[in-house]
């Protein structure tokens, strides 16, 4: 059993979370002189009643104490014989859903409160989703205020005939429900002489009790790397924390994504070298020959983990700007950092009734399952198979806000058939953009691509010549660089697609797979532009592109001051 | 390959941070106190990028009245470990002889948040590591540990980016700087137990020892060097004290005490009846003085 439990309290406003805790702090003696003083002061001064309010020992900012919630989530510390806590209460608010995410995302059991009098509410279906989502797998439901009911058993069965309903609902994995009272202490370390019909443990005790560690083994070994130390040329070691399993001095491990082989020449646990070192452990790896691994690569023994670009998962909206289909972010993946966008938003969840609701936007603390697709391959995997490679955020690249968060569910292999614009013929396939529009957003003055949705093409399809923002001719050649293909469209149709090895220029214009137009008019042109690319590929690619490529020749950005229409 | 301890799991966190920064930061400095926060953090650093030594500087901000053997300890755990330290007294307010008697909470302001900032924007640190605890004051208990300042070094308590998982955000606009706390979870006591477990060296004036103070207000202050003026009635003595916290020595109280080792140190943290923070004058102000001080842009 781990010696540490992280949980938070949420559920509703009022429904005396702040009150619970305190409570718990205060019958466990674990408050100070000084703290208990300003305690009994701050009761007196407040306009609640003159008894304690327990609650003010964790409001801690001056607009949560002026206005009697709690804001934003606040950490608690306290040791019993049996057990450390850490413990975030967390706001009740909708409004303040997101730094109720941010405690949920922390912790490793959650205690919902209920009011007895009120029952299961929209906000303790919010919250129980939430924490579901963040990966929270044990769940107190404490139906508090049993003092309001008579403490009786009849409305406390209802209300569990509720709860239970609500972990059907949701495939909640453990729940333990129990009535108590947190303004009047009972069942909250002690077994209530009022509850007598009641066999359970008291609140207190369960915590100290509960194994979070069942069932949570994730297969394999893997590292996500943070960093490369190299005090100097002789030691390269890679850096960071073991997130499953172990490793042993002489194992192999594969780095993602390269696919590398190496083995484990040394182990240093922090500062002591060691032969092996488990799950959780902050280690530094040495191999025994040189591979491609940097920040955000990851080390593995026997994961299965996946390297893939794009996947489905579901996001919480934390932003007070809107989420917008197509707008690039920053996407936080492990210890990888870089630009992806949602393409798709398949739906979003009613929060109460986990009805699946179409929608083309996603406001703030709204739930959705969406499609994300990567600029790049990273190593990734389902958040129920290895947690931390399948957690996200999305980050805003204007004004840096964490935007979203998100667990992946579902992973699209690379072979699958990729978003946008596709043209396929035979045995080959090229993925082609030259149908984006590009827009100036007026409103957060940037220019903004918007890709048509999913279309395949095959010789003798017709192609759409004109969009709002290019216009080709009814004759043209597409380059596809990347996939080393070309298209040939004539007279608005597909002509042939043919792989760029076998193609011939007849003094048709060019453009390349984005649609920007190819500055070369002769054959010999474009043998230099095709040799060019080849050099380029690495190094040098803007002077390449400013060298060839024409953003304008069928291509214009066209000024748009709706910017949810985008 | 033990299970992991509490402790090791405050650790692994804390390295994980201090990882995180020194790879996505461009230009991180760990705040250096002197205290036993400080210490620890310092061995978190050593242990975090092992065998490299840590790739950002240390700084240590000088009011100018921190207790002598501070100085001299920080003097020489930064030779023995090799590190870089750097000392920043914000040399306006010694000109205008700003002092802890004569200018209260000014002197705070001008001597300690001031010469951070002075230090911050000198240096263009853009982000710093400090030691500060969510156990250890009400305000602190609501911080992120990737906390963000804007241009005055202001913290805006409502509107904290989320914090989610192990993703920290540390993407910043322009202006912006991070604080960052490692050890937000630890309890006083976790520091103490990480002291011993780790053989972390301290100042001696952790433990209890005759010295000379003065009684004043309710508290004991020592007379470290003949600033300390005498007010009518008041007698020097000589007191086994130790201290709780470490600061500028007559703005620091100290405890009558037998602590004289780590074990006995612990024993009385356990069974101590009151807070670390009443040591500290400053934040017997109004409530949510704190809070306040860190919108202006206290550490």
């Amino acid at each position: 059993m781990r010696s540490l439990l992280k949980f938070i309290t949420c559920g509703s406003v009022d429904d005396g979370k702040s009150t619970l805790i305190g409570h718990l702090l205060y019958d466990a003696k674990l408050l100070y002189a000084d703290q208990e003083q300003a305690l009994l002061l701050d009761s007196k001064a407040g306009s609640r009643s003159g008894a304690i309010d327990y609650s003010l020992l964790l409001d801690g900012l001056m607009a949560e104490r002026e206005q009697g919630i709690t804001i934003d989530a606040a950490y608690r510390y306290f040791t019993t014989h049996a057990r450390s806590f850490i413990v975030a209460d967390t706001p009740g608010h909708e409004e303040y859903t997101r730094n109720m995410a941010v405690g949920a995302s922390f912790a490793d059991l959650a205690v919902i409160l209920l009011d007895a009098s009120q029952g299961v509410l929209v906000q303790t279906r919010r919250h129980a989703r939430i924490c579901a989502l963040m990966g929270i797998r044990y769940f107190v439901f404490a139906v508090n205020k049993m003092d309001l009911i008579g403490f009786e058993q009849a409305p406390f069965a209802a209300i569990q005939a509720d709860i239970f309903r609500l972990k059907e609902t949701l495939g909640l994995e453990h729940i333990y429900v129990i009535p108590l009272s947190a303004t009047e202490g009972d069942n909250v370390t002690e077994p209530s002489p009022r509850l007598p019909w009641y066999d359970g443990e008291p609140l207190m005790r369960y915590l100290e009790g509960v194994d979070i560690t069942a069932h949570t083994v994730e297969a394999g070994f893997y590292l996500p790397v943070q960093r490369v130390c190299r005090p100097d040329h002789t030691f390269r070691g890679f850096q960071g924390q073991i997130e499953a399993g172990s490793i042993r001095v002489g194992e192999e491990i594969t780095a993602l994504p390269s696919g590398e082989k190496a083995l484990v020449k040394k182990i240093y646990l922090t500062d002591q070298e060691t032969a092996a070192a488990s799950s959780g452990r902050p280690v530094t790896l040495q191999l025994d020959r040189e591979v491609d691994v940097s920040r955000g690569c990851v080390l593995t023994r026997e994961a299965g983990l996946a390297v893939a670009k794009s996947f489905s998962a579901s996001l919480l909206w934390m932003d007070d700007s809107v989420l917008t289909v197509g707008k690039d972010y920053f996407v936080k993946l492990g210890t990888k950092l870089l630009p992806g966008a949602v393409n798709a938003i398949h739906y979003k969840i009613d929060v109460n009734s986990g009805e699946h609701l179409p929608t083309r936007q996603l406001k703030k603390n709204e739930i959705a399952f969406c499609e994300i697709t990567l600029s790049e391959a990273a190593v990734l995997d389902r958040f129920h198979a290895h947690k931390t490679l399948g957690e996200l955020v999305l980050i805003d690249r204007i004004s840096h806000m964490t935007s979203a968060c998100g667990v992946i569910s579902d992973i699209k292999q690379q072979e699958d058939r990729p978003a946008g614009t596709t043209f396929y013929h035979r045995n080959l396939l090229a993925q082609a953009d030259i149908f984006e529009e590009f827009y100036y957003n007026l409103e957060i003055r940037t220019i903004i691509k918007q890709r048509p949705d999913r279309k395949s093409y095959t010789v003798g399809d017709e192609v759409p010549l004109k969009g709002e923002s290019y216009c080709y001719p009814a004759s043209f050649d597409v380059i596809v660089l990347k996939d080393q293909i070309a298209v040939l469209v004539r007279d608005k149709k597909i002509e042939n697609i043919c792989a760029l090895s076998g193609y011939v220029y007849t003094g048709f214009p060019l453009t390349n797979g984005r649609g920007f137009g190819i500055l070369a008019n002769t054959a010999a042109e474009v043998a230099l532009f095709l040799s060019e690319y080849q050099l380029a590929k690495r190094e040098n690619e803007a002077h390449f592109f400013n060298k060839w490529i024409s953003f304008s020749t069928y291509r214009s950005v066209i000024f748009h001051d709706d910017f949810w229409m985008i | 390959m033990s299970a992991m301890s509490h402790l090791d799991e405050l650790e692994a966190e804390a390295i994980y941070i201090l990882r995180e920064v020194a790879a996505e930061c461009e230009r991180p400095v760990m705040l250096y106190s002197i205290g036993k926060d400080s210490s620890v953090m310092l061995r978190l650093a050593l242990k975090a990028f092992y065998p490299e030594k840590p790739p950002f500087p240390f700084l240590h901000i000088d009011t100018s009245w921190k207790f002598k053997e501070m100085i001299t300890f920080r003097d020489h755990t930064a030779k023995k470990l090799g590190i870089e330290m750097l000392v920043y007294r914000n040399e306006d307010g010694i000109r205008q002889g700003i002092n802890p008697f004569d200018h209260g909470a000014a002197y705070t302001d001008i001597m300690k948040t001031q010469a951070l900032k002075q230090a911050l924007s000198q240096y263009r640190f853009t982000a710093a590591f400090g030691g500060g605890r969510r156990d250890e004051e009400k305000s602190r208990a609501k911080e992120r540990i990737f906390s963000f300042r804007n241009e005055t070094q202001a913290w805006d308590p409502k509107n904290q980016r989320p914090e989610m998982w192990k993703l920290y955000n540390t993407k910043l606009n322009k202006g912006e700087s991070i604080r960052v706390f490692p050890i937000s979870n630890w309890t006083e006591k976790d520091v103490w137990q990480y002291i011993q477990r780790e053989e972390i060296e301290i100042v001696p004036l952790y433990f209890a020892k005759e010295r000379p103070v003065v009684c004043r207000d309710g508290n004991i202050i020592m007379r470290d060097d003949d600033r300390l003026p005498l007010l009518t009635g008041e007698k020097p003595e000589f007191k086994k004290v130790r201290f709780r916290t470490l600061g500028c020595y007559p703005l620091t109280g100290g405890y009558e005490s037998e602590a004289v080792t780590l074990d006995d140190i612990i024993e009385e943290t356990l069974s101590a009846v009151t807070s670390e923070r009443t040591s500290r004058v400053i934040d017997k102000e109004a409530a949510g003085s704190m809070e306040r001080r860190k919108r202006e842009g206290y550490f």
